[in-house]
């Protein structure tokens, strides 16, 4: 039932809003509002029971295992929350000045600098708010460098055809066209097709290292280096950083620019799709084009520099600060870690995930880089089982759901056939992973002995299997009321 | 360890499971020459006690003094509930809704979030979100001129009654699709577009018109106008609104004869803390026609197998994990649970109790105005209808006006003066629900102090 079902005309949830409408008198009537808006009609009460019960229909880190590759569901720390909620931190207008912000404004300038250690970068800014804000700005800033330098003619973006599909959208949307190059068969840049679509015509490259196929980049330094000499640069998609954190740094690899996605590596929650934030990192070359605004730190005084201090800059991607309830998150949870704390979340990111991978193996499961170690994350390809039995990655994908598990990322990337992208985390435990891989041969066996039955997954959910073709269809966007 | 559950046991039975020694072998495949330890300046582990003491003292210092100013976010009253609900675990710690079987609170939210905003903006569609106000109005100039295929320029007028920031995002984000967007200037006495300026168009051929209502100064623009006189040229119409002033104002799908085509905004006043400016969330909201050419999620609503109702996102091949380089936008994580706060919002307020909530808003400015009117040196900058703000001209700088009114404990508006020189000391002051009559005499005390001071200076 929708919240509009439970409305009944003239229920009102009284306490919430002020005692009385006040007179509106000095708007003329032409600029007035005729008909009040369609908006339910409820009680408080109605309204946190119909909201908890929404709630409990989802499936989220808090309640099942989430091993979703490239979005790094891992534990949300709950004190994270609970400090970027206080009261005074909440309260505060914007366009306060900086001098009412000065606590804030050092968490910020803190996790700035964290950043920036982090990643071997010259500095960082926190304007982005996600990922693929973070990438608009750094594509953007290597549109700004070359145009600087007058140039004009190099109009292309290099993007592995395993890249995450923001890539390939961001650079059309900075104006470039896209070149995308192989991967070869060990997961790699193809370097015969990287050195061939490098040019006088080359902006850049997109990278993801590790890569979208859960494999560290190892001839990235040759790859630095063939680009710079091409006279491009190298954007680095650092949207998962955590099978390397603290163990390399992208500034080493020889990237130009970065993004991280705070929501995955630095566990601020998803949300259910939001907010992130896309903290951005520039080394030497890029370092003047950063988003503003950046805090600075003058002596015991922190303060946003904005155009005035930054006159290069890009400019702002935001009405204000960008996600700063976000960064507050991030900033608590780098703190909670320190330094000891990245380490481990590198290696038992990484022990879980080469963990899990050895188990599906042994299980039979086919890796879609088996000579390769995997990094946080690793692709299985249910193409056998398909052709073989007829189950699908999606079929596996919604039956995992009625055992308790979400599903992994299916069909991404889309190099490999039958997809499973699977990425358990450092949080969660020898029990869950090995639960899960009694899920996929259960659901392995289940198919075999009947297929019909493993397609009409899930049963134990709120709803079946959904039909995502009348949806598109047949569009129905919004709820409107029976006359 | 923090956060991580494995006993020494596990650690050993992996590593065997694996077939290597230790965890460093893991990490072989990392040339030896990129391996790096943690720079000093990552600083050592905290306890979450240790770290609860720190921000606790950090955030006594970031005590607000009483806000009077507005400019694009608002501090209304945001119910208990709101928050209480939205951070449950359950809508907290998910995911964008891939697997929408497992994600139908999310999805059933968002779809009834749609329906709100459909139902406040009197628009056909809404999006399920996207950054913010600033961001959402960069979108929808790319969106109208993806849209505008009778135009054949890419050319966007933008009155400077619209909010300076928002037009240095889009600036911004529009810079390198040869968009040009040419500004509009208002009329010095209503504080509105001005017409004779808007004129000048005619005839020309014009992509889309921009219109903020009620505009940056709180001015209310002629819409029905502007509207009919964009779709005469073949513009589209943006229409940028405040979602609480919707409440009580024409909402943009009634303007004019046709209605605007897109309208976008900033969503912050729907139940989301200041938080000195972020993460809030932008909306959006546009006829049927255009929804192809929609950026973000949406959610539609379906069948199951067995023929129940359930929801979905939908349309997916307008975005970037289909299309790729052909997608309407880059955007992918958006601000799902600001829309979870803002759906709790506008269910625990109805249509009736936000029209309180405006009309509150706009009885507290319009009382601010006169509790300031007699003050020597102070006076309204514009004549004309106004909602929610208005601007002040001040007979001393603003800048240290507003800095003695804050030592006294009340941050008096936002300075103008950056952005309209023109207007020579003025500022844009707001006085919410949430601001009482005391406050509002505290306020035209210290204005009278302030004014008296700088005169002196
Ligand atoms: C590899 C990669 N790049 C970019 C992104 C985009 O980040 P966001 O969703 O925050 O925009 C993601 C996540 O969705 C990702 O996994």
């Amino acid at each position: 039932m929708l919240i509009f079902e439970h409305s009944r005309e003239g229920r009102r949830a009284y306490a919430q809003a002020p005692r009385q409408l006040a007179g509106l008198a000095d708007i003329p009537e032409s600029y007035r509002r005729r008909s009040p808006a369609l908006l339910p009609e409820v009680s408080e009460l109605q309204v946190v029971r119909h909201y908890t019960r929404l709630s409990q229909k989802n499936f989220s880190i808090d309640t099942q295992a989430y091993p979703l590759g490239s979005c790094t569901m891992k534990y949300n720390p709950r004190a994270c929350n609970t400090l970027a909620m206080l009261p005074e931190f909440l309260a505060r207008h914007p366009y306060a000045p900086d001098r009412f912000g000065q606590g804030v404004l050092a968490c910020l300038w803190e996790l700035q600098e964290i950043l920036t250690a982090v990643t071997g970068m010259k500095g960082v800014s926190l304007a982005p708010m996600a990922g693929a804000q973070g990438e608009l700005a750094g594509v953007a800033m290597i549109r700004a460098y070359h145009e600087a330098r007058g140039a004009h003619e190099r109009t292309e973006i290099i993007v592995p055809d395993a890249a995450h599909g923001t890539n390939p959208a961001t650079a059309v949307m900075c104006g470039y066209k896209v070149r995308e190059i192989a991967t070869a068969t060990d997961g790699d840049v193809d370097m015969a097709a990287l050195k061939q679509a490098l040019g006088p015509q080359t902006a850049g490259i997109m990278l993801t290292n590790p890569s979208t196929v859960g494999v560290f980049e190892r001839r990235i330094e040759e790859i630095a280096r063939l680009v710079h000499e091409a006279g491009g640069l190298l954007y680095y998609d650092g949207a998962n950083l955590n099978a390397i954190l603290g163990k390399a740094r992208p500034g080493d690899m020889g990237f130009d620019v970065i993004h991280l996605n705070l929501h995955k590596t630095f566990s601020t929650p998803h949300g259910g799709g939001g907010p992130g934030a896309g903290a951005l990192g520039a080394g030497e070359r890029l370092h003047a084009f950063m988003p503003i605004p950046i805090v600075a730190r003058e002596g015991e005084h922190y303060r946003w520099h904005t155009e005035t201090e930054r006159p290069q800059s890009i400019g702002r991607l935001s009405t204000f600060g960008g996600n700063v309830g976000v960064l507050l998150r991030a900033y608590v949870y780098t703190r909670l870690l320190g330094r000891e704390g990245m380490y481990r979340v590198a290696e038992f990111a990484t022990l879980n995930a080469n963990y899990l991978m050895a188990r599906l193996r042994a299980a039979g499961f086919q890796i879609a880089y088996p000579q390769r170690r995997a990094s946080h994350e690793f692709i299985v390809s249910l193409k056998r089982e398909a052709k073989e039995i007829g189950a699908t990655a999606m079929d596996f994908a919604k039956r995992l759901l009625d055992y308790g598990f979400h599903a992994p990322t299916t069909y991404f990337p889309l190099l490999v056939a039958e997809a499973l992208l699977i990425e358990p985390t450092e949080t969660e435990t020898k029990e869950e992973l090995d639960g899960f891989v009694a899920a996929m041969c259960r659901i392995r066996d289940e198919a075999r002995a009947d297929l019909a039955f493993v397609k009409g997954a899930p049963y134990k959910l709120p709803v079946r299997r959904l039909d995502e073709v009348r949806a598109a269809r047949e569009l129905n966007l919004s709820w409107k009321p029976s006359v | 360890m923090p956060f991580i559950p494995h006993t020494e046991q596990d650690i050993r039975d992996m590593l065997s499971a694996i077939g290597v020694a230790e965890i460093a072998s893991l990490f072989d495949e990392i040339p030896a020459s990129l391996r790096s330890n943690l720079p000093p300046s990552v600083p050592p582990q905290v306890t979450e006690m240790e770290i609860t003491r720190l921000l606790h003292e950090r955030a006594r210092r970031d005590a607000q003094p009483l806000c009077f100013i507005g400019a694009g976010a608002y501090d209304h009253h945001i119910p208990a509930a709101v928050w209480e609900l939205t951070t449950r675990g359950e809508f907290y710690s998910a995911y964008t809704p891939y697997q929408a079987e497992a994600s139908q609170g999310t999805l059933q939210l968002a779809y009834e979030y749609q329906t709100m905003m459909v139902g406040l903006t009197g628009m056909d569609v809404s999006n399920a979100s996207l950054y913010d106000g600033g961001s959402a109005l960069a979108e929808a100039v790319l969106m109208a001129v993806r849209r505008n295929r009778r135009s054949s320029v890419r050319r966007v007028l933008m009155p400077t009654t619209v909010h300076p920031a928002y037009r240095r995002v889009t600036e911004t984000i529009v810079r390198n699709q040869a968009i040009e967007l040419e500004t509009v200037g208002y009329e010095s006495r209503a504080g509105t577009l001005n017409l004779a300026a808007l004129e000048r168009w005619s005839g020309e051929d014009v992509t889309a018109l921009v219109i903020q209502q009620p505009n940056f100064f709180g001015c209310l623009e002629d819409v029905n106008s502007l509207v009919d006189w964009a779709h005469t040229q073949g513009a589209l119409v943006i229409a940028l609104v405040n979602p609480i002033a919707l409440a009580v104002l024409t909402p943009p799908g009634q303007w004019g004869q046709n209605g605007a085509d897109i309208a976008c905004g900033e969503g912050q006043p729907l139940g989301i803390p200041l938080s000195s400016g972020g993460p809030y969330f932008g909306f959006m909201v546009c006829k049927n026609a255009h929804v192809r050419q929609m950026p973000g999620r949406i959610v539609g609503k379906t069948v199951d197998l067995e023929g129940r109702a359930g929801y979905t996102l939908t349309l997916q091949p307008r975005e970037q994990h289909i299309r790729r380089s052909k997608a309407t936008s880059n955007i992918c994580t958006n601000q799902g649970l600001m829309v979870t706060a803002a759906t709790l919002y506008m269910s625990l307020l109805g249509a009736g109790g936000l029209a309180r909530v405006a009309a509150a808003c706009h009885a507290n400015t319009q009382a601010l105005l006169a509790a300031v009117s007699n003050i020597e040196g102070v006076r309204p900058a514009f004549i004309g209808p106004s909602f929610h703000e208005a601007v002040l001209q001040l007979d001393a700088p603003a800048r240290s006006a507003l800095e003695r009114m804050a030592g006294a404990g009340i941050l008096g508006g936002y300075d103008l003066s950056q952005d309209y020189p023109e207007l020579g000391h003025a500022i844009l002051v707001c006085a919410t629900e949430k601001r009482t009559d005391e406050d509002i005499a505290a306020y035209a005390r210290a204005m009278q102090g302030a004014l008296r001071v700088a005169r002196r200076a």
